[in-house]
């Protein structure tokens, strides 16, 4: 208690510093400021992690081909493991598999749930609309083959991140892919390369956390808000830092404040908006039926042909793979964080369930909003982001851009705060546990939301894709070193299954 | 001596002690043991946050040894009584597992006790004692 009071103290006069200073420079445009002198360094580092070669007369970012290659390779490696045992992850799901004694522990429900709200946000709602403004409608195709694909690559990766998890002697189970690269390298004989690759996805981490799991999410939401308040003549125009200013705080009491009530409503919440969101994009489709066939024409052709797009049918993948690995993290490794803390003796099990998830995000959620974007004609209305998801759910649902917004900063709410979880478990395994660490890392992060608010939607996205996209090297390169030990896992598994050691409950 | 139990809800309120006496009594006139109960509620389909994922099974064994010192001075009054007893705590939905344990455990009846809630409250919010009178396989007592 006492505690939480230094802290929410220490956190105000920190704020109270800052706020004159904010009041003062407001004048001279403050948003503008901030972001002037952040998009260089933004740029450096996007510039560096999607360094590109020319494909077929369009730059191809490396970076991109790094994903979509691992999660093929995982595919076959697996012999498509995401099609063969879909019904056996949907089995675990629903606790077919869970034993009696264990009820009270994270169920396969839980760790999927907790780690799908971190996922599931503005990738799904601004991201696609990203990918098919500049990508055209054939994004869309390649988006659900990325997500298709990526599954593997989730499966991969949360197998290892139950595997190789942290028990501590109080209870708390604590796993990743800083966790795994370390340990399971380890074993293979490679400690130095493994505890390498560890400290660089810790720091690819903290900066995927701050970046897309932050910045971004503030950015957007802002964005929608403004849009709903009058857009250009919004009393909020310009004045992105006091919206951030604003979430900072609400972030701030609930990491910092360690206040659970915030938390416990949004997580409440945010399912329920995930299924509005669901529920009307549904029913714009159902209602334009006759132009579903005719959308998905649309979608084929241009992931084909790529009329009209920069950079043609490459463009079209491009834009694609990158939204969806965006939006689904399959190979990026967060998700192994939020799936490691599953009550279960077989590692493989999370691995089947986390396979869901990027099918949820991707292949159901995202093509869904794709569709209405394509049904509603907007594409062309030259809007990016969530504003063109905005416009074309509003040309059906004139009120929807409020339901919208609220959704957009809830979801952008809960996936902050699932991220700087993601980040807080970096940054500890890299400084270590303790209080006054966790804080530094803590404000750090809420400052980051002031300054992703207000900032112009390019250079966060370059610099939110660029840190998100930098966690995949180190965890890939694991991934391919560890991959026989997941088969190794599946093997012993199934023996189990065959043998009745392991049988359905229900 | 019957070797069919009385089954006692029991959550360490005042109800439940109430409840508890009862089924002492019942016990000692019958000559049957009893079995303490304490359901702590639970769905495996809640939501829970990333830092909660983390502290589950800490918070866990918590909850279990809190649970298991509320039991012990029911346990300890019935043991005076000479009366034998034994419990368990279980993570659940309260209604749908003391009938599972009523059944398994071949119990007589189930014996539980009543906050005195409004009805409206029962009505909205659900009650233990409604759901065993709903769904119960063996006669219910609820203690007022």
């Amino acid at each position: 208690m006492f505690w939480n009071k230094t802290v929410t103290a220490s956190a105000v006069a920190l704020l109270s510093a800052i706020l004159p200073q904010i009041a003062q420079a407001q004048e001279v445009g403050l948003d503008q400021r901030i972001n002037e002198a952040i998009a260089p360094i933004s740029n450096v580092i996007a510039g560096t992690m999607f360094y590109s070669v020319p494909i077929a007369g369009t730059a191809f970012p490396l970076i991109v081909g790094w994903l979509v290659v691992a999660a093929t390779i995982f595919t076959l490696y697996f012999g498509f493991v995401q099609f063969r045992k879909f019904g056996h992850a949907i089995s675990l799901v629903k606790g077919d598999y869970s034993h009696p004694d264990d009820a009270g522990e994270v169920s396969h429900f839980q760790a999927l749930a907790t780690a799908l709200s971190g996922t599931v946000g503005l990738g799904n709602i601004a991201g696609v609309a990203v990918a098919v403004s500049i990508g055209g409608p054939g994004a869309t195709f390649w988006m659900i083959l990325a997500g298709l694909l990526g599954m593997a690559s989730k499966f991969t990766e949360c197998t290892l991140g139950v595997k190789y998890r942290n028990e501590l002697p109080d209870g708390r189970v604590s796993g990743g892919p800083m966790y795994y690269l370390s340990k399971g390298l380890a074993e293979k004989g490679k400690p130095g390369l493994g505890k390498v690759l560890a400290i660089l996805f810790s720091v690819c981490c903290i900066g995927g956390a701050v970046g897309g799991g932050n910045m971004f999410q503030a950015n957007q939401a802002f964005q929608q808000v403004l849009n709903v308040t009058g857009g250009e003549n919004s009393f909020l125009a310009g004045s992105g830092w006091l919206f951030g200013l604003v979430m900072a705080i609400i972030v701030g009491v609930v990491i910092i404040g360690g206040i659970k009530s915030i938390a416990k409503v949004t997580e409440k919440i945010v399912p329920f908006m995930a299924i509005i969101y669901v529920t009307a994009g549904m029913i714009i489709i159902i209602s334009n039926i006759s132009m579903v066939g005719d959308a998905f024409a649309q979608i084929f052709v241009g992931a084909f042909t790529g009329a009209g797009v920069a950079g043609g049918v490459v463009g079209a993948l491009i834009q694609g793979f990158k939204r969806a690995a965006f939006s689904n993290e399959a190979g990026i490794g967060s998700a192994a964080i939020a799936h490691a803390a599953v009550r279960t003796k077989e590692p493989v099990t999370e691995g089947y369930v986390a396979l869901l998830e990027p099918f949820i995000d991707t292949v159901v959620i995202c093509t869904m909003t794709a569709l209405v974007i394509t049904i509603s004609g907007e594409l062309n209305s030259g809007l990016t982001g969530v504003e063109l998801t905005s416009a074309a759910f509003a040309s059906a649902f004139t009120w929807f851009p409020l339901i919208l917004a609220l959704a957009v900063v809830l979801f952008a709410f809960s996936t902050m705060l699932s991220w700087s979880y993601y980040g807080l478990k970096s940054w500890t395994y890299l400084v270590g546990e303790g209080k006054g660490k966790e804080i530094i890392f803590k404000l750090f992060f809420c400052l980051c939301v002031i300054v992703g608010s207000s900032m112009s939607l390019g250079p966060v996205i370059d610099f939110s894709d660029s840190m998100i996209f930098a966690m995949a090297i180190p965890n890939i390169i694991g991934l391919y070193f560890l991959m026989s030990v997941v088969r190794g896992e599946i093997n012993q598994y199934w023996e189990k299954i065959e043998s009745g050691e392991i049988k359905k409950v229900k | 001596m019957t070797d069919q139990p009385i089954l006692v809800g029991y959550d360490g309120t005042d109800a439940a002690q109430r409840a508890a006496e009862f089924a002492g009594k019942r016990a000692a006139a019958e000559g049957c043991a009893v079995h303490l109960v304490y359901v702590l509620e639970w769905s495996p389909y809640s939501f829970l946050s990333t830092q909660e994922l983390e502290e589950r099974h800490q918070r866990r064994t918590e909850e279990l040894s809190r649970a298991e010192q509320t039991l012990k001075p029911a346990l300890e009054a019935l043991n005076k009584l000479k009366i034998p007893v034994t419990s368990e705590v279980r993570y659940g939905h309260s209604g749908e597992l003391i009938c599972k344990i009523a059944e398994d455990k071949g119990a007589c009846q189930i014996i539980v006790g009543r906050k005195g809630g409004s009805a409206l409250g029962a009505r909205l919010l659900g009650s233990l004692p409604l759901t065993l009178v709903q769904a119960s396989p063996v006669p219910v007592t609820v203690v007022p």
